[in-house]
């Protein structure tokens, strides 16, 4: 059975199918990305998957379990993290802060042991830490460690904000738009450290991706969306040959 | 008046310090609920209102020993507040601010004639077991009332810092009050947080409202001096909890000041006065936290 299996999905704001009877499935270990041109429905479609919308039709399955109705602060402990287009963070905290709070769903202890500082909380803490600092060395952030966000360059940020996911141990990260914004050698980089969550840490990746190129290089099949429904499905050379997605992108004769 | 001395002052200035406790338990109030979900309570001065009502049936009419109904009282106005806001503010969460100030003003309202129907609108006296007692420090005289003020504020301030800076909850709320699509995301039950917010700010309101009881008089009406405690919190910088606590104590202290050196009504007019001044010298509040939004 895949992992992820979006079966039939769709959803309507006022008159608009933003999503429109999508159905998609993702293997176990796989890099997917998902394109189409703005207002395709791409990340509505992300936002169906990992709880913020909610699906007038359709099921959302992930590791055998269905999540279609779950909320997003129930979805991440299953081991589903995303982030944003637009990169939502912690703004007034500083990089390390951001990191030890994606670890929250991993946090155990009670509000009394935290008072009375237990060492069984000493230890945690200091499983947190040690796991942050290996996000922090994969991802090259040590100098930007203790730094406030909002003084970061938004090229940090966004690789700050891939971190604070993986510090939730994710099984399956959704990245939407993980390059926008970047200069070519930042979204070269990213390109680097999605193929190294993938193939290291054993991370099934789906993303939202505007630039073929990163496409190309680290996802191994592709779904194209166009106003809200599939157009096309397979390797990244076919999509982008496929006569659907040149009319969706270029428009049709 | 004979000439200044200095016991006298430090004597105003005890006063001020502990009407400026209740001024700024009450600013927290407001700072809580504001951080975390962008809504300004104006009926925070009625829930210290209530809380100190709760705190007189309790003691005063069925009898629980002081301690007891005090817990009892926080406890119930904290329920209080987690179910106003499960039931009445979540609905007009990401309204717009003025609906949000329309909503809260009106239940000022509803709270104070729910009030007055149930306990009446006689003032009632709430005797404390220390009441009439003081402490004498050399010619300064600290009333008991007063000292139960200011050890008070110390301790849930203390108790307070510590939940947020060190419990996974309080580590949430502050999270969520950042940013609440990421705490969202990283396993945050955001309303939850939300209405667990609400449920600290209205027990603080009652503690604000228990704590001054004693030395007021308890009536529908006590909660108008939330209008002061919101100035209080503008000072402060309405995002910082230590700026709604000093913004407190800036305003207790002036007004007495203001109550026993000058003229008659300055005493009434020192909390806006001092208002008007800080917003044209300091607009951003003494510990700026709220930068102006970016477009």
């Amino acid at each position: 059975m895949s992992y992820l299996a979006v079966e039939d999905l769709s959803i309507s704001f006022g008159g608009i199918r933003a999503v429109d009877d999508v159905s998609f499935a993702v293997d176990e270990g796989e890099v997917f990305a998902i394109i189409g041109p703005n207002g395709a429905g791409k990340t509505t479609l992300f936002n169906l998957v990992s709880g913020i919308y909610f699906p007038d039709g359709g099921r959302v399955r992930f590791a055998g379990r269905d999540i279609t109705s779950l909320p997003a602060h129930r979805i991440a402990p299953l081991g589903l993290a995303r982030t944003f287009q637009n990169i939502e963070l912690f703004e007034h905290a500083t990089v390390l802060q951001n990191l030890l709070i994606g670890r929250h769903v991993h946090r155990r202890s009670t509000a009394l042991s935290h008072l009375l500082f237990l060492p069984a909380v000493r230890r945690e803490e200091l499983e947190h830490r040690r796991r942050v600092e290996d996000v922090i060395d994969l991802l090259e952030l040590a100098h930007y460690r203790e730094q406030t966000i909002a003084n970061l360059p938004y090229g940090v940020r966004k690789v700050v904000e891939v971190g604070r996911a993986l510090c939730l141990e994710p099984k399956l990260l959704l990245l939407d738009e993980p390059t926008s914004g970047l200069n070519p050698e930042e979204s070269e980089d990213m390109g680097f450290w999605i193929e190294d969550i993938n193939r290291d840490l054993g991370v099934t990746v789906v993303m939202v991706a505007h630039d073929m190129g990163l496409v190309s290089r680290v996802a191994g099949r592709v779904l194209a969306l166009n106003e809200g429904r599939v157009i096309a499905e397979g390797s990244p050379v076919e999509v982008q040959k496929d006569p659907a997605v040149v009319d969706a992108y270029l428009g049709a004769d | 008046m004979e000439g200044v001395t200095l016991s006298q002052l430090l004597q105003v200035l005890v006063n001020g310090l502990a009407v400026g406790c209740i001024y700024g338990l009450i600013a927290l109030g407001f700072v809580l609920v504001y951080k975390a979900t962008e809504m300004v309570n104006f009926a925070q001065g009625d829930l210290m209102m209530l809380g100190a009502f709760v705190a007189v049936t309790l003691i005063g009419d069925v009898g629980l020993p002081w301690v007891l109904g005090l817990f009892m009282s926080v406890l119930a106005l904290a329920v209080f507040g987690y179910l106003l806001d499960a039931f009445v503010l979540r609905r007009v969460l990401g309204e717009p601010q003025f609906a949000v100030v329309m909503l809260t003003i009106g239940l000022g309202f509803i709270f104070r004639a729910v009030a007055g129907l149930v306990w009446g609108y006689d003032p009632r006296s709430f005797p404390t077991p220390y009441t009439g007692k003081s402490l004498r420090v050399g010619e300064v005289v600290v009333s008991y009332e007063n000292l139960t003020i200011l050890l008070g504020t110390l301790v849930l301030c203390v108790v307070l810092f510590l939940f947020f800076r060190y419990t996974r909850l309080g580590i949430g709320m502050q999270a969520t009050s950042q940013n609440q699509l990421a705490a969202y995301y990283v396993g945050i039950p955001v309303k939850r947080v939300f209405s667990l917010v609400w449920a600290i700010s209205a027990g603080v309101a009652a503690v604000a409202g228990i704590l001054l009881a004693p030395v007021s008089l308890v009536q529908p009406g006590m909660g108008f001096i939330g209008i002061k405690a919101f100035a209080a919190a503008v000072i402060g910088g309405f995002g910082s909890i230590p700026g709604a606590l000093l913004g407190g104590w800036i305003i207790g202290v002036s007004e007495q000041f203001a109550g026993v050196y000058l003229p008659a009504g300055f005493q009434e007019m020192a909390a806006y006065g001092i208002l008007i001044l800080a917003l044209i010298l300091r607009p951003e509040g003494l510990f700026a936290q709220i930068q102006r939004k970016k477009v």
